[in-house]
């Protein structure tokens, strides 16, 4: 619906009530005092958004802020304030979650440095293929896509029974072919890290493809013949037209992947159970053992805003390399 | 067309929201949620006399009780059938019974008790009965018990002494499930080994695996998960003498030598060649259904899983006793009643009623997989013929539960289980990563006492 804005009315006119011109659902906003007092319009068609974002996002948020500042037990009669302990905590040696957290930190970052970039490059050559016009594209399309709809603990469960050090199907192949046979896919480092980052790029390489395939029906074959007609060479073409095109588009997905990488948490939690030892315990796992295992609350929320805050200092990290050099089309 | 000028007038009826009021709204209602809704505070011990009445039977109007429980597997038919029966022989009493994976059981449960939409009875195992306890789940059963006439010489000594914490009780047993020997006969059989040749003692147990892997089978996969890895350690440490925590809950206890010597022992398994390296999540388990492993410890709870295996020939025998003593871990469910919203209160003698007759049924639910609490269940010819399970019942002088200590059962997950995995998997010595994992145990239990101190 686009007859939302309210026709101006020059000042000094008055309006006719209900006048026959006003847009569907506006007559009641109108005629309800001058043009000028009707700043509140656009807001009244916001409010219904804004009181589910508000009950939602905002109080949740706020919520969490509170809890953060309490030992808090919400089956214990009393939640006393600590101020900023559960946040001190973090950071003060001695306390047994600062090591535990900065563990988890490490693993989730870890991850996501090792998962990202192959998320990011991968859909990217896959779509360039798919993009081209060739019998049975759609069926790959769909293939490459198929996995994305599965839930993580299918997932999961399917990878960890190929994974298995001594019962699974993938070692049980590797032998078959005179390879070694022994390696611990589940068990031990650093294998446990390709184990994680394989099967997640498998399960949601489909859903970066589809996006830079979107991206890529955006840019103007115009554009492709005249660097043609330029003479430009197909890694030209690529580097000259189709990148600068698909900007914004590697934008959304390397910062949707970042953090995606960074909320990890089913993939460890069923298939390696963060171990070795605690070697692949997230941050988000371990926000949830505290949170819900422990009952401590206040620290668990605690960390949640300190992982948040990384998060966003990661963001803004990467929005200033994407748009701090101006958006300028330089070639180098 | 009239044409007409509102004053601008401020504070006029009809007269939109300002910015700040609309703000102010938001707080206040911002404000609201902050504060969260708390039911009134009843008295757990108020509820419990009330219970109490049950024991005289339910005559009131029709009642309709939450029965919530975590038998997600075998275990679900058999109880199905007995609350069927029971609601067939009582006329103003239903029992309805849902199911949650015991994974979310312990989140679900005291937060759908503290809004007021808990159940009515609900089972949870012996560990977790202290954690319930000072959350006020679960209402003190001393008195219930006592009018029902209920005591130590209707269960054993270690059954019913596990349903109490701090000086009060709150739960009745239902069912104990230890860890057993399973084995693998036609492993077994092919290596020339009978049945007759079954392990009990540590030199036994290695003296067959030297056996087996001379015929090339890696006989006692050690696993590094909590099932079985982790229960595994456990027994063995009990039986070196040691102790999972002290009793007060103030320090852990496993990083004793006793610990070591138990965490050693399953490296020694691993370091003859008895078990491969780098088992993986219930890889021993699968070995064992594949005729690769033969033998593994593990709950009772996997009667009727092999059972329905095709092909697998195995049979069940005690725990060999690696160390100085016998003993076994093990776990019990047991019958709880809910804290109720004041509403709930007439519920709680049908509630007692239904308590009452599953802790009298309990032979039925052997067929569970499980050795019924009730004496004269186990002792009954018809338990006696359910082969396997008399087997894992011939442990009952010797299985050990953990301490009852509040929130005894995460502090053990984030700093054990994980000393053992590391442990197992030789990213660690025994000794370096129980001491690691005992100093951060006795940071988490002072805290959790300072916590739990308040709940007082």
């Amino acid at each position: 619906m686009s007859a939302v804005d309210v026709p101006l009315v020059e000042p000094g006119q008055a309006e006719v009530d209900g006048g026959a011109q006003s847009a569907p659902g506006v007559g009641q906003l109108r005629g309800r005092g001058p043009a000028r007092s009707r700043w509140w319009a656009p807001y009244l068609f916001l409010t219904p958004y804004l009181a589910l974002f508000g009950l939602f996002v905002l109080a949740p948020i706020a919520l969490g802020v509170w809890i953060s500042l309490h030992d808090w037990d919400p089956f214990l009669p009393s939640s006393p304030w600590v101020g900023l302990d559960n946040y001190a905590d973090l950071f003060r040696s001695g306390s047994p979650s600062r090591g535990n957290f900065w563990r988890a930190l490490r693993a989730t970052a870890l991850f996501t440095a090792l998962s990202v970039p192959v998320l990011v490059t991968l859909p990217l050559l896959l779509a360039l293929a798919l993009d081209r016009s060739f019998p049975g594209r759609s069926l790959f399309r769909a293939l490459f896509f198929a996995p994305y709809v599965l839930g993580v603990a299918v997932v999961a469960l399917v990878w960890r029974l190929l994974l298995d050090p001594h019962v699974g199907v993938i070692n049980h192949l590797l032998g078959k072919v005179g390879l070694p046979a022994g390696t611990g896919w589940t068990t031990a480092v650093p294998w446990v890290w390709v184990s994680l980052v394989g099967m997640t790029v498998w399960w949601t390489l489909g859903y970066n493809t589809v996006i830079y395939l979107a991206g890529l029906q955006n840019i103007h074959r115009e554009i492709y013949d005249a660097a043609r007609i330029d003479g430009a060479t197909r890694w030209q073409l690529f580097r000259h037209v189709t990148l600068p095109g698909l900007r914004p588009v590697v934008m959304f997905v390397v910062m949707m992947t970042v953090l995606g990488s960074a909320n990890m948490f089913g993939q460890a939690y069923l298939v390696t159970g963060g171990g070795p030892g605690s070697e692949t315990r997230t941050v988000i796992m371990y926000i949830a053992e505290e949170g819900f295992r422990s009952f401590r609350l206040g620290a668990a929320a605690a960390m949640s805003y300190v992982h948040a805050l990384l998060l966003a200092l990661v963001n803004l990290g990467m929005v200033l390399l994407f748009f701090g050099r101006g958006g300028d089309e330089e070639a180098r | 067309m009239q044409r007409a000028r509102a004053p601008e007038t401020r504070g006029g009826p009809g007269r939109p929201p300002g910015r700040r009021e609309l703000l102010a709204g938001a707080g206040a209602a911002a404000g609201l949620l902050l504060l969260g809704c708390r039911g009134e505070p009843v008295d757990v011990r108020d509820q419990a006399a009330i219970a109490a009445g049950g024991s005289r039977g339910y005559g009131g109007p029709a009642v309709e009780l939450a029965f919530w429980t975590g038998f997600t597997g075998g275990d679900r038919l058999p109880m199905e059938r007995l609350i069927e029966r029971f609601n067939r022989e009582h006329d103003n009493i239903t029992v309805r019974m849902s199911v949650t994976r015991w994974g979310d059981f312990y989140q679900k449960m005291p937060a759908a008790v503290e809004s007021g939409h808990g159940p009515d009875v609900a089972v949870m195992h012996a560990d977790q009965l202290a954690t319930a306890a000072v959350h006020r789940t679960i209402l003190p059963l001393d008195e219930v018990t006592e009018a029902l006439g209920l005591g130590a010489g209707d269960f054993s000594d270690t059954l019913w002494s596990a349903g109490v914490f701090r000086g009060r009780r709150y739960g009745v047993p239902l069912d104990v499930h230890p860890l057993g020997l399973y084995y693998n006969r036609a492993v077994l059989a092919g290596a020339g080994l009978g049945d007759a040749a079954l392990p009990r003692s540590r030199r036994d147990y290695l003296a067959i695996l030297e056996q087996l892997k001379q015929r090339g089978v890696q006989g006692s996969w050690v696993s590094p998960a909590l099932f079985t890895g982790g229960l595994m350690f456990q027994s063995l440490l009990w039986q070196e003498g040691g102790q999972l925590f002290s009793e007060d809950g103030v320090r852990a206890t496993f990083d004793a030598e006793a610990g070591v010597e138990a965490l050693g022992f399953m490296l020694e398994l691993i370091q003859r060649g008895y078990s491969p390296r780098d088992v993986g999540q219930d890889a021993d388990s699968i070995a064992f259904t594949n005729d690769r492993n033969a033998f593994i410890w593990n709950g009772i709870w996997m009667i009727n899983i092999y059972r329905a295996t095709p092909g697998l020939k195995w049979a069940v025998a005690p725990v060999p006793t690696i160390g100085a003593q016998r003993a076994v871990w093990a776990n019990a469910h047991h019958l709880v009643l809910a804290r109720q919203p004041s509403a709930g209160e007439r519920r709680l003698q049908a509630s007692v009623v239904f308590l009452d007759w599953l802790s009298r049924h309990s032979l039925e639910w052997a067929e569970a997989g499980m050795v019924p609490a009730r004496r004269e269940a186990r002792e009954s010819a018809a338990f006696q013929r359910m082969t396997e399970q008399a087997i894992f019942a011939e442990q009952l002088p010797v299985v050990r539960f953990p301490p009852a200590i509040a929130g005894i059962d995460a502090v053990r997950a984030s700093t054990l289980d994980l000393a053992v995995n590391e442990a197992v998997l030789l990213r660690a010595t025994p000794r370096a990563a129980l001491r690691r994992a005992a100093r951060e145990a006795d940071a988490l239990l002072a805290a959790n006492l300072r916590k739990f101190a308040r709940a007082l």
